[in-house]
Formats: structure tokens, C-alpha cells, sequence
């Protein structure tokens, strides 16, 4: 038998990224690498820095200091082998980044989403900021990727805004995911939503990373989600990364001491 | 060095070797307590065998398991994997590998299993093959064999398993854990609430995973399933347990 290939190409360099809005306030020195493949979840309570960080790292805030490196590799979507500085390649690269291979889901689909337009408009919107014009095409993807995240195609013309919370955070996902991004930013997905609707949600999340070999840094204070979708996990608090370690690891095994006061206080059934 | 006292007559390649592992616990919360659960453990395994881990409960058997697995950290001591080409240690191995690493090397029956909502029960089978790409008719069409031959009412197999009983549930983790066919399998009591007539299909799918050359590391506490599916046995009391002062490393010895 071989040995497996287990190397993944670095997708991500985070190198010692600070945002501080106050003292511990905000993110201080995070450094992390994300893999191709990889679904790296960050963790921590409210305030621990986890939504600031993740701002920084998607395009929408500049740090104080460090850099946030993008290892662009070639595929079949074309392009080069590149290295991006996020916040030095200038405003206008770095939206274009954003739009065409990057995506972000928020944890408020209001957000994400713009809630006057119809659904299939909010679907096609970010195919057509890729060039794409043909209106049977963009419909059709649009109805393909309503069933995809189990929403009723039958439904394309009818606003958000007469959706529920669980369905306007489908079709965000939808939004984000037409284009099939490299890279992907949730913050707190299912962090609005019923317990019933949050498990149909975590389901498809889980089938739609493995379908699409996503790449995906997930924020969440849930450690249970953490599990389902997870990989890796960093735990945060105060504005920094105490421990770093595979999922089960984090979870089952947690060294450091706050590690081991939130993993312990989780209620379970 | 290792002790080859046990060494199965079979096939004398070694799949895995684990040499001089330790496990602590440090306890923040509890006032910094530490807790030794293994000491200076040390066995190999060949392909093709199963090793089965003897002594009471509590002893530290899941523990070894779930180091090996990467659900524990390796604080001391070495787990190596030998391949054709190579071998790989698994105290260095990098975070990120381990998820490639479990999908396509080291697969583990735990002792319940973690029920997903709302994922019917033949997904919850079939999910390890399609992980690697597996065509998904292929895939669920061999997730419903084995769910058929470990007696699963069909009409389950559409249903997630939270309602099941404990040995459906455990039915659903053993199909789950024998479906990806990885080359070093991890059983932790997997026949612990079957009945006979399953018992035997567990005791089945063991054998043909030898036949397979599978190498598998196992807790069984029914002693007739143990005496069945043991190449060998690997007692622990001497290394292992929070209490235990023994400074002799284990031996492995054969049954």
C-alpha cells in the first residue's frame, strides 16, 4: 500500500493580523494557514474577537498590522499561480477578489442578500458581476441552485422579504455559491434560526462543502456546529488564539484552560 | 525496542508501530489534578491481524484508540504507519492532514455513534465513500448491502437514526465504519448491544476485513467474540490506569 498524499496547497496565509478597537478589544496576532479543502471553524464567545478577525480576513476591514495572503493556484477556471496581498493590491482588485472567487455568507441574511429584488435577481446578480448576460441561463441557474438549497423554484420572482429566516438564509448561500468561490467566509450561519431549521441548514452545509471541495473559515460560537462542519478549529478569546488543533482534538482533548471551561459547560441533551 | 514475542505468523510486515506512548490529563478546573491513563505503551500490528486490547474498564483502551484516531493528542511516544514507500508519524503529523488521513487510512467503529439530524440512516453509511469521490448509486448501493446483512429493517434505512434503539444505532456505525474498507480499522466494542445473530455478521465482516489484509486494533468484552476474532491479545494492565505505579513497559504476548 502507498503512502497517502496528504500535503493540501496553502489557500490562506494569515500572518500576525491585528485589529484592536480597544485594549483586548478586537484581534490581536493572529496567525493561521487554511489548506486547500479545509473547513477551518473559528470559536469563542461574543467578544472574544472571532466576528473582527473574520472581517479582516474577508476583504472588509484593514488590520492594524499583518497581512492577509491569498495563494491563487490555477485551475480549470483559469488564471495563474499568484500571491495576493489583500489589503496592498488597492480598493479596486481587492472588490473584484471579492466578487469573483471569494464569498462571504452572513450570519444575517438581510446582509447578504438585497431584500427588494426576487430571488432568482439576487441568484443571478453576482453571475452577471462575472460577465455572464444571458437571461434563460441566469434563470435557469437560478432555479437550479433554489433546488440545490431546497427552496421551491416556483418561487424565483417572489422577494426575500416574503421568505422565512431559514429560507432567506438558503437562498444567501445560493447567492454566494453560484459562482463558485475558492474561498468562503460564514459568520455564524445558522446563528439566527430555529434548532429545527438550523439542522436542515447544517445538512446541506455539510453536503454543499464535500460537493463542491469548499474551503471555508466558519465562525460560530456553537460548539456543536463546530463539530458538523469543522475540521480544524482555533478558539479565541480576548482578542486571541489560545488553542488551535484538529475538531475532535479541540473538543475531546482541550488543553488550555478556557479551552476546557467551554468545552465543559456546553449543555448537552 | 518492541517486543516481537507475538508476532503473527501470517504476514511479517508490520502495518503499525507504537512505541513508548504516555497520555496525561491535566484538569484546569479541577484544581490542576493530572491523570496518568497510559504509561510506556508499546505494540505493532500486521496486516491482516486483528489485536485485540485486554483489561478492566477504565484501564485506557478507548484512550489508545482515540489517540490513534487523532480525537487525542499524542503528548509523548511514537505512532508510526508503514507503507510501501514509506513510513508516516503520526505525533508530527500536521492538523490538516489528518482529515486525508482519516478518510483514506485510518477508519474507527466508535462506541456510539453521533447522530447527525435530519441524515437518514443509508447516508450516514454511504457518507465515508462519497468523502472520497465515490460515485453516489455505487455508494448507496453498497451502503443498503451491509445495512441488509447487519438485519436493519429496510424500512429504517430512509429514517435518521436518533430514535433508533442502541443496537440499531450501533448497526449504523459498524456499516458506517466497515463500508470505507480502510487499511488500519478501530473497533471499539462494536458488538457491545447485538444480539447473537449480529454478533456473528460483526464476527463475518471481521474475517473477510483480514482477508481484506486490513490490520485492526479492538475492545470486545464478550470474551466468545474476542476468542473468535483475536489474532492475539494485548493486555494492558501493567502500563496503564490512573492508579497503577508499574514502570515495566507492556509486552505484548500472544492469547
Amino acid at each position: 500500500m502507498k503512502k497517502p498524499v496528504l500535503e493540501r496547497p496553502v489557500l490562506l496565509d494569515v500572518q500576525g493580523i491585528t485589529r484592536l478597537y480597544g485594549p483586548a478589544k478586537g484581534c490581536e496576532a493572529i496567525d493561521f494557514q487554511l489548506h486547500a479543502g479545509e473547513v477551518l471553524g473559528i470559536v469563542g464567545e461574543s467578544g472574544s474577537g472571532k466576528s473582527t478577525l473574520l472581517r479582516v480576513l474577508a476583504g472588509l476591514e484593514a488590520p492594524d498590522a499583518g497581512q492577509v495572503l491569498y495563494r491563487r493556484q490555477a485551475d480549470d477556471a483559469g488564471g495563474e499561480d499568484a500571491e495576493l496581498d489583500l489589503y496592498a493590491i488597492g480598493e479596486a482588485r481587492r472588490r473584484a477578489l471579492l466578487r469573483l472567487e471569494w464569498g462571504l455568507v452572513h450570519q444575517n441574511p438581510r446582509d447578504g442578500l438585497r431584500m427588494g429584488v426576487s430571488a432568482g435577481a439576487n441568484i443571478g446578480e453576482r453571475l452577471m458581476a462575472q460577465g455572464q448576460r444571458h437571461y434563460g441561463q441566469l434563470r435557469a441557474s437560478g432555479q437550479a441552485w433554489m433546488r440545490q438549497v431546497e427552496l421551491d423554484p416556483g418561487r424565483i420572482d417572489d422577494a426575500p422579504r416574503t421568505f422565512s429566516g431559514g429560507m432567506q438564509q438558503r437562498l444567501q448561500i445560493a447567492r454566494t455559491l453560484v459562482t463558485r468561490p475558492r474561498l468562503v467566509f460564514m459568520d455564524e450561519p445558522t446563528g439566527g434560526l430555529d434548532v429545527s431549521v438550523q439542522a436542515r441548514l447544517l445538512d446541506m452545509l455539510r453536503t454543499l462543502v464535500r460537493q463542491l471541495g469548499l474551503s471555508v473559515v466558519l465562525v460560530t460560537h456553537d460548539l456543536a456546529v463546530a463539530r458538523l462542519l469543522a475540521h480544524r478549529l482555533l478558539v479565541m478569546r480576548r482578542g486571541q488564539v489560545v488553542e488551535t488543533g484538529l475538531t475532535d482534538q479541540i473538543l475531546d482533548d482541550p488543553q488550555h484552560e478556557y479551552t476546557q471551561l467551554l468545552v465543559s459547560s456546553v449543555l448537552t441533551p | 525496542m518492541l517486543s516481537e514475542t507475538g508476532a503473527s505468523p501470517k504476514r511479517a510486515r508490520p502495518r503499525l508501530t507504537v512505541a513508548g506512548l504516555h497520555k496525561r490529563f491535566l484538569l484546569h478546573g479541577q484544581g490542576g489534578v493530572e491523570i496518568d491513563v497510559m504509561r510506556d505503551l508499546s505494540l505493532t500490528l500486521q496486516a491482516g491481524e486483528c489485536l485485540v486490547l485486554a483489561g478492566r474498564s477504565g484501564i485506557g483502551k478507548s484512550t489508545l484508540l482515540k489517540m490513534l484516531y487523532g480525537d487525542y493528542r499524542i503528548d509523548q511516544g511514537r505512532i508510526r504507519l508503514h507503507f510501501d514507500d514509506g513510513d508516516l508519524d503520526l505525533e508530527t503529523l500536521p492538523t490538516y492532514a489528518w482529515h486525508g488521513l482519516r478518510r483514506d487510512v485510518i477508519g474507527y467503529v466508535s462506541q456510539f455513534l453521533r447522530v447527525v439530524p435530519r441524515v437518514a440512516a443509508v447516508d450516514v453509511v454511504m457518507e465515508p465513500l462519497l468523502a472520497r469521490g465515490a460515485d453516489e448509486a455505487d455508494s448507496r448501493q453498497r451502503a443498503e448491502t451491509l445495512l441488509a446483512r447487519l438485519n436493519l429493517p429496510e424500512r429504517l434505512w430512509q429514517l435518521p437514526p436518533g430514535t433508533f434503539s442502541g443496537g440499531e444505532q450501533q448497526r449504523v456505525n459498524i456499516a458506517r465504519g466497515f463500508i470505507g474498507e480502510h487499511p488500519l480499522l478501530l473497533l471499539d466494542e462494536p458488538t457491545a448491544s447485538l444480539d447473537a445473530a449480529n454478533r456473528d455478521v460483526v464476527i463475518a465482516l471481521i474475517g473477510e476485513a483480514k482477508a481484506r489484509g486490513t490490520a485492526m486494533l479492538g475492545i470486545f468484552h464478550d470474551e466468545d467474540v474476542r476468542e473468535r476474532v483475536a489474532d492475539r491479545l494485548l493486555p494492558l494492565d501493567g502500563s496503564l490506569g490512573g492508579l497503577s505505579n508499574a514502570s515495566q513497559p507492556c509486552r505484548e504476548s500472544l492469547s
